[in-house]
């Protein structure tokens, strides 16, 4: 491998750890900072990529299009559904067994599957890139690269900045961390820990989605697609430690490596790498790279 | 964690079925109806397809007058969720509980696989409508075993011999590793090496695994004169327009087996237009037989027939054929295997016959994708009446 092609993979590690991350990010909020194990994540991101299929021609219709007035729309019709599931569903998890939680979570998947099929087909489609974004960047004498993924690279790195001010340094932030710390607490202190674990979870289903519509010129919508994200993302989150942003974050990064470099050099073995990465980062750190609280 | 529930809802939902069924087995045992069984993906990503084959085997027995050597048809459906670790319950369901006579099934290889095994342990009459395992027609043949559909021999094959053909000298090959995607690049390298290429690189990843981008900086960086790819449904989707975004289809010219642009031209765009594949059918062959066959499906489905209900179809065709030299005697496979063997089936692809392991001996079509037209265009013949080599078979 020359350098060239060596900067390039670096260059494709990079995206793809970014790309990881924004598609993680959701769950690290429902998952790793409200402790439901969230198993419909994967259909959170599948109703996104769906929705940037779907909506898009409505949008066009109605207000002429426009691509970020698509996510806009994407995004409240998110919040609501992400509203809606925590009021009724997810509401009454948070005191359960983890195994309930499972069940009621692996439920969901079914369902969204079955209405996904019932609503759009079980067909293979395709999402345009807007415009103004499906230009792209000579790379050596053989290579493009697509402008879109450098703006999805863009978009993750924005998010994760702004996850982690909210996080680490405003109020909201820390009533958040601490109700995750110790609910009744919080409570007593005059917090409506309710509304804000419903804001938490409406915003965690909203990233999941925005991940979705983001990714969904670059990965076509398909059957199933959610339950393919949905292993590599509970592998981000705890890699990285459960909670953290900072940890999921180089954690996307560390898997985004060891994935691009295991696939062109150990193909034979590539499928279970990130595996191996997983089990030797828990030995080493049983809680993970960081561990909030 | 994920999959620990599946066989909880499953079980409860075979419970349902199997209070809703039993009665209506009773009375089937003796009207002499013939019992088909569709082990078929009716969820996941092949949903589309079982549906299209169910359809196109629905459509010859309505053309046959609702009966297939003289016996009424009575249908049994199990979905096979495309999963290998499910198929020997599944397939038992069908062999065991509904004691059907014939099994048509299925896509995914792995849980045909399993289906073969258990057709050769009992004697079932199985006819795989898609699946192309070559061991499904080759180590694992039986005289009860048939296939309507192709070998991932075939396709390969006929793309090696095409590739050759054009004076093209190194070709890099790019698949998941799995059964298909491996069978294919061996198939394709056999012919392909014969014909005077080589092939400089074999690249892989894990199935389904869809980031391409590493993969494709490998094949910029090795400057082949052709790429050879095998990728299905949703990854081919993916695999074509990354393959056009990083710039490559306007230098490395990118030819694949037919399942690359099959059922997917409208979600690929023009990042497909012109390419390359082949297949045992194409969109615009044009003989009567294939307009006719068109027609009916359109107007039934009110969708566009492709090459998974052209292979359903066929599975009925000889499922028709077999039977009626067996006076519709399911159990006979010795005498079924012999009149397939000489028959010649009439199917919407173009005639083709039934080789001595029971795959389809057939013409493989050389076709370009158009964009403009949505379709895949004949534009020559990959390799005509192509067998299988069986190998391993031993019947």
């Amino acid at each position: 491998m020359d350098l060239t092609t060596f900067l390039i993979q670096c260059l494709n590690a990079l995206q793809y750890g970014l790309l990881l991350f924004l598609v993680a990010s959701g769950l690290t909020l429902i998952f790793g900072i409200m402790g439901v194990i969230n198993l419909a994540h994967g259909s959170f991101y599948m109703i996104g990529a769906y929705m940037a299929f779907a909506l898009a021609p409505f949008v066009a219709a109605t207000v002429g299009g426009g691509f970020f007035t698509t996510l806009l729309l994407g995004l409240i019709l998110a919040v609501a559904l992400g509203y809606l599931l925590e009021w009724a569903f997810y509401s009454f998890l948070y005191t359960r067994e983890h195994l309930q939680q499972v069940l009621m979570t692996y439920g969901l998947i079914l369902v969204f599957e079955e209405l996904r099929s019932l609503l759009v087909g079980d067909d293979v489609h395709g999402v345009q890139a807007p415009d103004f974004l499906s230009g792209s960047i000579p790379l050596g004498d053989m290579m493009v690269y697509p402008v879109y993924r450098l703006f999805i690279s863009g978009v993750c790195l924005l998010l994760a900045l702004g996850m982690y001010f909210v996080f680490a340094k405003t109020r909201l932030g820390m009533m958040i961390r601490a109700g995750s710390t110790n609910r009744e607490m919080v409570q007593s202190l005059g917090v409506d820990i309710k509304f804000l674990y419903r804001v938490v979870f409406a915003a965690g289903v909203a990233i999941a989605v925005l991940a979705g519509m983001v990714a969904a010129p670059v990965s076509s919508v398909y059957p199933g697609m959610g339950g393919l994200v949905l292993i590599i993302c509970f592998v981000v989150v705890v890699i990285g430690g459960i909670g953290s942003i900072r940890g999921a974050l180089l954690a996307s990064l560390l898997i985004g490596v060891v994935d691009t470099f295991g696939k062109v050099l150990v193909p034979q073995v590539a499928g279970v790498l990130v595996y191996v990465l997983m089990a030797v980062i828990l030995l080493w750190k049983p809680d993970g790279l960081f561990k909030a609280g | 964690m994920y999959r620990q529930f599946k066989p909880i809802i499953r079980w409860v939902g075979s419970a349902l079925a199997v209070t809703a069924i039993t009665s209506s087995v009773a009375l089937a045992q003796n009207t002499g109806k013939l019992k088909v069984g569709f082990m078929l993906p009716y969820t996941g990503t092949f949903a589309a397809l079982g549906i299209a084959i169910e359809n196109g085997f629905r459509q010859h027995v309505t053309e046959l007058g609702g009966k297939v050597a003289g016996r009424e048809v009575e249908y049994f459906k199990v979905d096979d969720e495309s999963e290998p670790s499910k198929a020997t319950d599944n397939v038992n369901k069908l062999i065991k509980r509904d004691q059907v006579d014939v099994i048509i099934g299925t896509v995914h290889s792995g849980v045909a696989m399993a289906m073969a095994k258990a057709a050769k342990e009992s004697g079932t009459l199985l006819i795989v409508p898609n699946a192309g395992a070559d061991a499904v027609t080759g180590a694992m043949c039986a005289p009860n075993i048939f296939r309507s559909s192709f070998s991932n021999w075939q396709p390969g094959y006929a793309m090696g011999e095409v590739m050759a053909k054009k004076g093209i000298k190194k070709v890099v090959t790019i698949t998941w590793k799995y059964a298909a995607g491996d069978e294919s690049v061996k198939a394709f390298k056999e012919s392909f090496e014969k014909g005077g290429g080589t092939v400089v690189k074999e690249l892989s990843l894990p199935f389904p695994n869809v980031e391409f981008q590493g993969l494709l900086t490998e094949i910029a960086a090795t400057k082949p004169d052709a790429v050879f790819t095998f990728f299905a449904g949703g990854g081919a989707v993916k695999f074509v327009k990354d393959y056009a975004a990083a710039g490559l289809k306007a230098n490395i010219p990118l030819y694949g087996s037919g399942f690359l642009t099959e059922g997917i031209l409208d979600a690929q765009g023009a990042s497909a237009d012109g390419l390359f594949t082949a297949l045992h059918y194409a969109d615009s062959l044009n003989t009567k037989r294939d307009n006719a066959f068109r027609l009916t499906y359109a107007k039934t489905y009110r969708m566009q027939p492709d090459v998974y209900a052209v292979q359903g179809y066929d599975a009925a065709q000889m499922l028709s054929i077999g039977l009626s030299a067996t006076k519709g005697d399911a159990t006979k496979a010795t005498d079924i295997s012999a009149a397939l063997r000489k028959a010649t089936i009439d199917s919407p692809r173009g005639p083709f016959t039934i080789s001595a392991a029971h795959n389809p001996v057939q013409n493989f079509y050389l076709r370009q994708t158009s964009d403009k037209e949505k379709e895949n265009k004949v534009v020559g013949m990959a390799s005509a009446k192509l067998a299988d080599p069986g190998r391993g078979c031993k019947m």
